[in-house]
């Protein structure tokens, strides 16, 4: 992984892939306990099953390919990606939905386009997508929170979350209730169908609001969680601040110039957009990947900034509740093309966009070719 | 328009077959190879319907090869694909009804299949009327087989089943070779969609290359034995 990309001279920092690679594990520990907190035991539980599948899968494909085993492992990439995998994917999704995306995502997404360092697409985010179109309703049941549940409700403890997430017989009944009782649509996806309510009025009634402050009981706060994380890597100097702060303005300044005040076909406030769904966990953790996103820091801003209008867009107008992993992916398709028009300018050449008017044309003046002479 | 005198029979089998073909190397014809192979019935009623028009156009354009002149070739052959399209078309319509309905679009779409227009080209206005039939009907195979193939792993992978539905093309006798490979619940919609036929396309092509060039390093380690009283010693290059 390439880490200088501004010319000379060069300061030397001790910043090693498996460094970078730790501290976004430990960067992601605050919205992790706000997830467990609020949603039970399952986000564990999958990132458990997503690290054993990514590292075994990381395993026998660099075995495969003929390279240092340990070596690979090290560098803690392949964690990164479980962990974000298993993040991203409800909590209480069976074993074996986690165990596909993250494999797909380690195997093909990753592997198949060269390994560490030259995969296009962002590999935590293909396997969701995978899995999001594959598995409609394994992906889209996600748990209520447990503020949300009434007091006579159980929420299912770490031995049922396991029953129900590796499916043993007779886990759909729990403690007298089915799993239906604890789940519930995503706040986006509530807010998305509220049924002809002022906005004011679907804050008061819809249960995800009633028992949240911003965007939804529980949901605001994992995203404050991973806001946390964020901070800590843009303070350890990680990643620069670039393409998240230019994510979260756009999508930020989409929100704005879409609300309409509250009516019933309101597309939500700037709250509800930042604090809800994958919006911060996808800013500090999926925009930021080094690999797939555009590399000079105009690059970064522009790639950034159309990953939140996408991510506006989609939920506003698109048929998914939630579009960051769809945006990304589709940015990063992107970061190619716009690296093109927005590598720094060398010291002593031509901008990019002098060169490609008059480089083929040989009377150029800024060509300074030496004259013919025959 | 010059003529090939010598055509090797085994050499177009080859090059219909394995080393050029349509699907695998020459990467022609890939909508409707992507787009209707996500079961076994679907890509077998392509695969024929693609194999009967372009043998059928590969022996009409032999036919005609001396009689057109190289300004318009290019109009006649799609006239005569288009017709030989047309008739499969209201065949499939008359016999195959329900297939037809699945199919849609893609078999007037034949038409369109490079394939055709290629091996009209490049082999059938060049060779006499029998390499021509060979011709289309080896690289019809090719392409076909290569459907097949996508199909069957697509059907597989995405609804756990294998020849569901036969008995659209072969009539109410074929209904139950339907095979139940997994539970009668799974489903992984991936493979039936459109990212999955592409997944599954690169990895038979990269499975080719891969048995390719396997076969190339046996032919080559076979080949390269040291050569007695060499004078000099080469450190790159083959010695010949």
């Amino acid at each position: 992984m390439a880490l200088l990309r501004t010319t000379s001279p060069h300061l030397h920092a001790p910043q090693t892939t498996q460094h970078v690679m730790q501290q976004l594990l430990l960067a992601t520990i605050p919205g992790l306990l706000a997830l467990l907190w609020h949603f039970g035991w399952g986000s564990l539980i999958n990132i458990l099953i997503a690290s054993v599948t990514a590292l075994a899968c990381e395993a026998a494909i660099v075995t495969a390919r003929k390279r240092p085993v340990w070596f690979y492992l090290r560098d803690c990439s392949a964690l990164v990606t479980a962990v974000l995998i298993g993040l991203a994917l409800p909590p209480l999704v069976p074993w074996w939905v986690v165990v596909v995306g993250t494999a797909f995502a380690i195997i093909i997404a990753k592997h198949l386009y060269g390994g560490m360092g030259y995969n296009p697409f962002n590999p935590a985010m293909v396997g969701y997508v995978v899995l999001l179109i594959s598995f409609p309703i394994e992906m889209t049941t996600w748990p209520a929170a447990h503020s949300m549940l009434a007091t006579e409700l159980n929420p299912p403890g770490l031995w049922e979350s396991i029953q129900i997430i590796f499916q043993f017989s007779g886990s759909f009944e729990l403690s007298g209730n089915t799993i239906d009782a604890f789940t519930a649509a995503t706040p986006l996806d509530a807010f998305k169908h509220n049924n002809g309510l002022l906005v004011e009025q679907f804050y008061q009634q819809d249960a995800w609001f009633a028992a949240g402050r911003w965007a939804g009981a529980g949901w605001e706060w994992v995203n404050l969680g991973f806001l946390a994380g964020g901070c800590y890597l843009l303070y350890k100097k990680i990643f620069t601040w670039h393409a998240p702060v230019a994510m979260l303005s756009a999508l930020t300044l989409m929100a704005w110039l879409n609300n309409d005040g509250g009516s019933s076909v309101s597309n939500g406030p700037a709250s509800l957009h930042l604090l809800s769904g994958a919006t911060m966990l996808g800013a500090f953790f999926i925009v930021t990947d080094p690999v797939t996103s555009a590399v000079s820091n105009t690059g970064r801003l522009i790639y950034g900034a159309l990953i939140g209008v996408l991510i506006f867009v989609i939920r506003a107008w698109g048929n998914y509740p939630d579009a960051v992993a769809f945006a990304v992916l589709l940015m990063n398709f992107a970061a190619p093309f716009i690296d093109y028009y927005t590598l720094p300018r060398t010291y002593g050449h031509n901008k990019i966009s002098e060169r490609s008017s008059g480089s083929t044309d040989l009377s150029d003046p800024k060509l300074n070719l030496p004259e013919k002479k025959d | 328009m010059t003529e090939i005198s010598q055509v090797s029979y085994r050499e177009i089998s080859r090059n219909g077959l394995w080393d050029n073909n349509p699907a695998l190397v020459q990467l022609l014809g890939l909508c409707p190879l992507l787009a209707v192979s996500g079961s076994v019935v679907n890509a077998l009623g392509l695969g024929l319907a693609t194999l009967a028009v372009l043998v059928g156009s590969n022996a009409a354009v032999s036919l005609i090869r001396h009689q057109v002149s190289d300004a318009v070739r290019i109009p006649a052959f799609v006239m005569i694909i288009a017709t030989f399209t047309t008739c499969t078309e209201m065949l499939m319509k008359a016999y195959t009804y329900e297939l037809y309905q699945i199919l849609g679009i893609f078999i007037p779409l034949i038409v369109t299949n490079c394939t055709i227009l290629g091996r009209a080209e490049a082999f059938a206005s060049k060779n006499a009327i029998i390499p021509a039939i060979a011709d289309g009907l080896l690289m019809g195979v090719g392409f076909g087989a290569v459907l097949l193939v996508l199909g069957a792993i697509r059907e597989v992978l995405g609804s756990g089943t294998l020849f569901a539905n036969m008995d659209l093309l072969f009539g109410p006798f074929a209904a139950n070779w339907s095979l139940q490979i997994f539970g009668s619940g799974y489903s992984f919609l991936v493979a039936i969609l459109p990212p999955g036929a592409f997944i599954i396309t690169g990895l038979l092509i990269a499975l080719k290359n891969t048995l390719d060039a396997r076969a190339k390093l046996r032919k080559d380690a076979l080949k390269a034995k040291p050569l007695k009283g060499a004078k000099r010693v080469r450190t790159t290059g083959v010695i010949h």
